[in-house]
């Protein structure tokens, strides 16, 4: 699963000028009460999209409010595009227990890169991945 | 088996209290509510997630309107209908416009508060539905027979797990303060007020706050919803009973991976689903649950 995700990424992330059904470069699946992965590594204006495959609703709800998805029944999708760095904590609503997190890194295109280094960077962006 | 054959007396001494558990896991209790000048009852009612359609329960609809039914059935009808929330499955309009539609039909006043599901994203779908001036927040307290009765809201501040927040804390410190150690005190809320079970998040992160207020009191009785199970559970003075739903069951603490909706035989659902009743008066009280298969 885990590799078909990364191929998945990968054959995305080439595209220039992405269409806006190829966007979700990203996917949080939530499965068993959890969210997976976490915590996703992403940079900033990347796309992520979140999948409830459980039979409850969830909800993908910011802690600090900044975003929410609001209530995701069986199947339910919710896409969320992430415009600032930062350490993002979020929650299920429904089921305050389940915890995850968002990480994302600056800008990719020679913009600031805020207070992370290339390094972390580098070893998280997607096109990478294929060496993990 | 019959089921009287399960039932077990427990009984305490104090403000004595004594409740019968049957087989079922629906629980009848006596309670000594001194204090109550006249006969007073009401009923309990909670977790009927309208809007929920899956295989655990296809027909929330029907089962909700069979405890309405059964309610207004009753020979004697209840001073009140106290809703302890999760009216609805995802806080959607439309939801709450069946569920309050069909709360409608009940004979006896209405008592409500929100459980998480009713404010997924917002409070405003269930304040728009249910709000009032006199509980702008939707905690109150109110006083019948003799009893004061507070309505607690542990979801509007979900941040980890059910939590009250300061201003109500503030506002129950100086609501329970008012009143005298004597007054039978009968507590409300969603979510239970105790760590029933942790893991699952049943439990209310600042609660412990209110019941340190509550210690004072003779006999304080606690009911709240959310695990879709009747579980009873006593701390010195106070007592606290969960109820069942009228939607679906829930797994008990620990015997299955997640909580979440359980799946039992079509015909046994009826059994697994209720209202609860409470009967106050001079002398003992009872509190009894009712199965909808009864």
């Amino acid at each position: 699963m885990y590799a078909l995700l990364v191929a998945a990424i990968l054959a995305i992330a080439p595209a220039a000028s992405p269409s806006p059904a190829a966007m979700p470069g990203f996917v949080v699946h939530i499965k068993d009460f959890k969210y997976a992965p976490t915590p996703l590594k992403i940079h900033v204006g990347d796309t992520v999209r979140f999948i409830n495959d459980d039979d409850e609703p969830h909800t993908v709800t910011a802690t600090d409010k900044s975003f929410d998805s609001e209530a995701l029944d069986t199947s339910g999708a919710w896409t969320h595009t992430f415009t600032k760095a930062g350490t993002y904590s979020y929650f299920c609503e429904l089921h305050p227990y389940m915890k995850a997190t968002v990480i994302v890194t600056g800008d990719d295109a020679g913009g600031p890169r805020r207070s992370v280094g290339a390094g972390a960077w580098s070893a998280t962006h997607p096109a990478t991945w294929g060496a993990l | 088996m019959k089921r009287k054959d399960f039932i077990e007396h427990v009984s305490w001494t104090g403000a004595g209290i004594a409740w019968t558990l049957s087989a079922s896991g629906l629980m009848t209790s006596v309670a000594d509510a001194r204090g109550a000048k006249n006969g007073l009852s009401f009923v309990q009612i909670s977790d009927s997630h309208i809007g929920f359609a899956r295989p655990e329960n296809p027909d929330v609809v029907g089962t909700f309107k069979k405890t309405i039914d059964d309610i207004n059935a009753l020979a004697v009808q209840p001073s009140f209908v106290v809703h302890t929330g999760d009216l609805t499955h995802l806080s959607k309009p439309e939801q709450f416009d069946t569920v309050k539609s069909m709360l409608a039909q009940l004979k006896a006043p209405l008592v409500v508060m929100p459980g998480e599901h009713d404010v997924i994203g917002s409070p405003d779908n269930y304040l728009a539905a249910f709000g009032s001036k006199d509980a702008p927040k939707g905690w109150h307290s109110f006083d019948m027979n003799g009893v004061h009765f507070v309505v607690l809201v542990n979801v509007f501040n979900f941040e980890i797990d059910g939590k009250l927040g300061q201003e109500q804390l503030d506002w129950v410190a100086k609501d329970l303060a008012a009143q005298k150690s004597s007054t039978p005190i009968v507590v409300f809320g969603h979510v239970p007020l105790y760590a029933l079970y942790e893991k699952w998040g049943w439990t209310t992160e600042d609660g412990t706050a209110v019941l340190a207020a509550l210690q004072r009191f003779d006999a304080v009785t606690v009911l709240n919803g959310h695990i879709h199970q009747v579980i009873q559970h006593t701390e010195g003075n106070i007592r606290f009973a969960t109820a069942a739903s009228t939607a679906y069951p829930q797994p008990a603490p620990g015997t299955a991976d997640k909580p979440g909706p359980l799946k039992v035989p079509d015909n046994q659902l009826l059994g697994v689903l209720g209202y609860r009743s409470v009967q106050l008066a001079m002398g003992p009280a009872t509190v009894a649950d009712h199965s909808l298969a009864t």
